[in-house]
């Protein structure tokens, strides 16, 4: 899907940031994702536009980096680490429980992911991008269930909050 | 026993002291924020490296120690524009200092970038801020702006004529951009790949032009050293390892978390202080730990490491670790070291960018191998294996020092492996004969 006129706007203020317009591709690929709820191949095209390249390119980039998701992802990502802290203190037990649980649910997509820089309170995982830590297994389901219901709002699927603004 | 070892607070007092404020404006300028800022804007800007900055000894920060103001003593006399690029890409594994100062002390890493811009001679500078630090981002830029509206930062700094335009850049999940030339190529919109040095980013960084990085913690103990002057700054700390640093302690403690301590203190204070990380968990002993990130070589839990004071060229040139990034990573007896160093190679091949083929590969065959080890399928001779592949990254195997590669990345990888041989080659060939 193309940017709508307000997150239009917003790519026009991110590049002015910039003293050369390809410096945008990051954060543009941010703004589309929360848009869209993954980094659509529309996106792309558009995005190469605006910073003037090629939609290649613009693949070529934004490929390198593991937060942009290239298919369709649930509404909720969520991102357990398993790094050598959490790794001795429960992190893949999360995880095993997480998988399990919400095995074919649609809304939510649980990924493992590298160290998360909350190793003082770990295991921890982000839902979108929102740090939660000191958590067991029933726990973390427990927080996921709360995004499902709405009693927690999330993040957009890049961590930016509704309507863009990376 | 003597006195218990504590914290000595100076870039951690704020966000401490004032848990429900410290990172607004408010909350900022009623604890003297930006009063150093105003006491730079006074001073002549070379002098604030030159005199300043060199005389209390600062080194960086992020993990490798070179002294700031020797690095901004690089910029090449007359050559505009320069910038100012801060390193928030944390990512080295157990390393929680700059998100917990980017989240809780925004104002404090501001007034830093102010000074060092002022200093440096650049008007635009950069934060690249590890992707995934959501609440940091925002409140990073809820600061920016009430700096700006409170005359801080933009045109005409509290009135000295001086223009500091600072952006806020979100990377997107890749750990090889916590490396500067990475971080570089990544600002620029390209893949995050390390540049060749020469030329270094002090001729040649951003678009080519003169390029100061400096890391987040770096620039966040500016403004004190500011405040009180470098040579009052220089009195802390031991040797070259000036003032504080904030060190990272996870793993089987009883008190994890981040402590800002004079540097100087030993290894044992900072694990067993009631006031710092309080010990062993259970009571059991220290098997190992890692003391300066995941890219360090590892110590053991003997006297003589244990008693090793947090001293950078001390560690280095006795032991051949590093402080590194300050994170402490600490494994009781129950911990399988091949586990851990399993899951180490596996980080280190996941993130490897696949620019230099000695990492490519390797980091991916000493996973694998040490994939087997630690799951119960490894054969005797495999210690030796990952030795050979570790030699091809880092010859001589005294990693993280020597290399084949354009960036330390893959050195990195080995220094598990170096360290498995050094302190559990028995253990590690008993583990493969009881499977083979």
């Amino acid at each position: 899907m193309a940017f709508t006129n307000e997150n239009l706007v917003v790519a026009q203020e991110i590049l002015a940031r910039y003293p050369k317009p390809k410096s945008a591709i990051l954060p543009l690929a941010h703004l589309a994702q929360d848009q869209d709820g993954y980094l659509t191949q529309d996106a792309m095209r558009e995005i190469a536009e605006l910073v003037g390249v090629t939609p290649a390119e613009v693949l070529g980039t934004t490929s390198f980096y593991t937060m942009f998701k290239r298919d369709p992802v649930g509404r909720l990502v969520v991102s357990v680490c398993t790094n050598v802290t959490c790794l001795v203190l429960g992190g893949p037990e999360v995880l095993e429980h997480l998988e399990r649980r919400y095995a074919g649910d649609t809304e939510v997509t649980i990924e493992e992911v590298e160290c998360l820089a909350a190793c003082g309170n770990a295991p921890a995982m982000q839902v979108n991008y929102e740090f939660h830590e000191s958590l067991t297994p029933e726990g973390a389901a427990d927080i996921v269930d709360a995004y499902k219901r709405g009693e927690l709002t999330a993040r957009g699927v890049s961590g930016g909050t509704a309507g863009g603004g990376a | 026993m003597m006195g218990h070892a504590t914290e000595t607070r100076i870039i951690t007092k704020r966000l401490r002291d004032r848990t429900e404020d410290s990172w607004t404006l408010a909350g900022y300028t009623a604890s003297g924020g930006y009063d150093a800022l105003r006491k730079a804007l006074a001073m002549e800007p070379a002098a604030i490296g030159a005199e300043q900055v060199a005389a209390a000894g600062l080194r960086g920060r992020g993990g490798a120690g070179f002294p700031t103001g020797t690095k901004w003593s690089f910029l090449p006399e007359g050559t505009y524009p320069r910038y100012l690029v801060v390193n928030g890409d944390e990512g080295e594994p157990s390393t929680f200092k700059d998100r917990m100062l980017v989240e809780r002390d925004p104002h404090q890493l501001l007034e830093g970038i102010a000074i060092a811009s002022y200093a440096i001679g650049c008007n635009k500078a950069f934060i690249y801020l590890r992707g995934e630090f959501a609440l940091g981002f925002e409140r990073l830029e809820a600061a920016r702006l009430e700096a700006m509206a409170a005359g801080f930062l933009g045109e005409n700094i509290l009135g000295t004529g001086y223009d500091l335009d600072v952006v806020i850049h979100r990377g997107a999940g890749a750990y090889i951009c916590g490396e500067e030339t990475a971080l570089l190529s990544s600002l620029e919109g390209d893949r995050g790949q390390p540049r060749i040095r020469p030329p270094f980013p002090a001729v040649a960084g951003l678009y080519a032009k003169p390029t100061v990085v400096n890391n987040v913690e770096t620039l966040s103990t500016l403004p004190h050293i500011v405040a009180m002057g470098g040579e009052e700054y220089a009195k802390l700390g031991v040797n070259r390892s000036t003032g504080t640093r904030i060190f990272s302690v996870s793993g089987h403690v009883n008190r994890p978390g981040n402590y800002e301590v004079e540097l100087g203190m030993t290894f044992r204070d900072l694990i067993f202080s009631p006031e710092l990380a309080g010990g062993m968990r259970d009571g059991r002993p220290v098997k190992f730990f890692i003391p300066g990130g995941a890219s360090s070589q590892w110590l053991t839990g003997s006297d003589e490491h244990l008693d090793a004071p947090l001293d950078m060229d001390y560690v280095q040139q006795t032991f051949g670790v590093m402080l590194g990034s300050g994170a402490v990573m600490v494994y009781d007896d129950t911990t399988n070291p091949a586990l851990v160093a399993w899951r180490l190679a596996k980080f280190f091949a996941h993130e490897s960018c696949g620019k230099c083929t000695p990492c490519r590969e390797g980091t991916g065959w000493i996973e694998k191998i040490l994939y087997r080890i630690s799951h119960g399928e490894g054969r005797p001779q495999d210690l030796d294996l990952l030795l050979d592949v570790g030699d091809n990254i880092s010859p001589g195997l005294n990693a993280p020092f020597s290399q084949t590669t354009i960036c330390p990345l893959g050195p990195s990888a080995v220094s598990a492996v170096v360290s498995l041989q050094n302190y559990f080659r028995d253990e590690v060939i008993a583990m493969c004969r009881a499977t083979a």
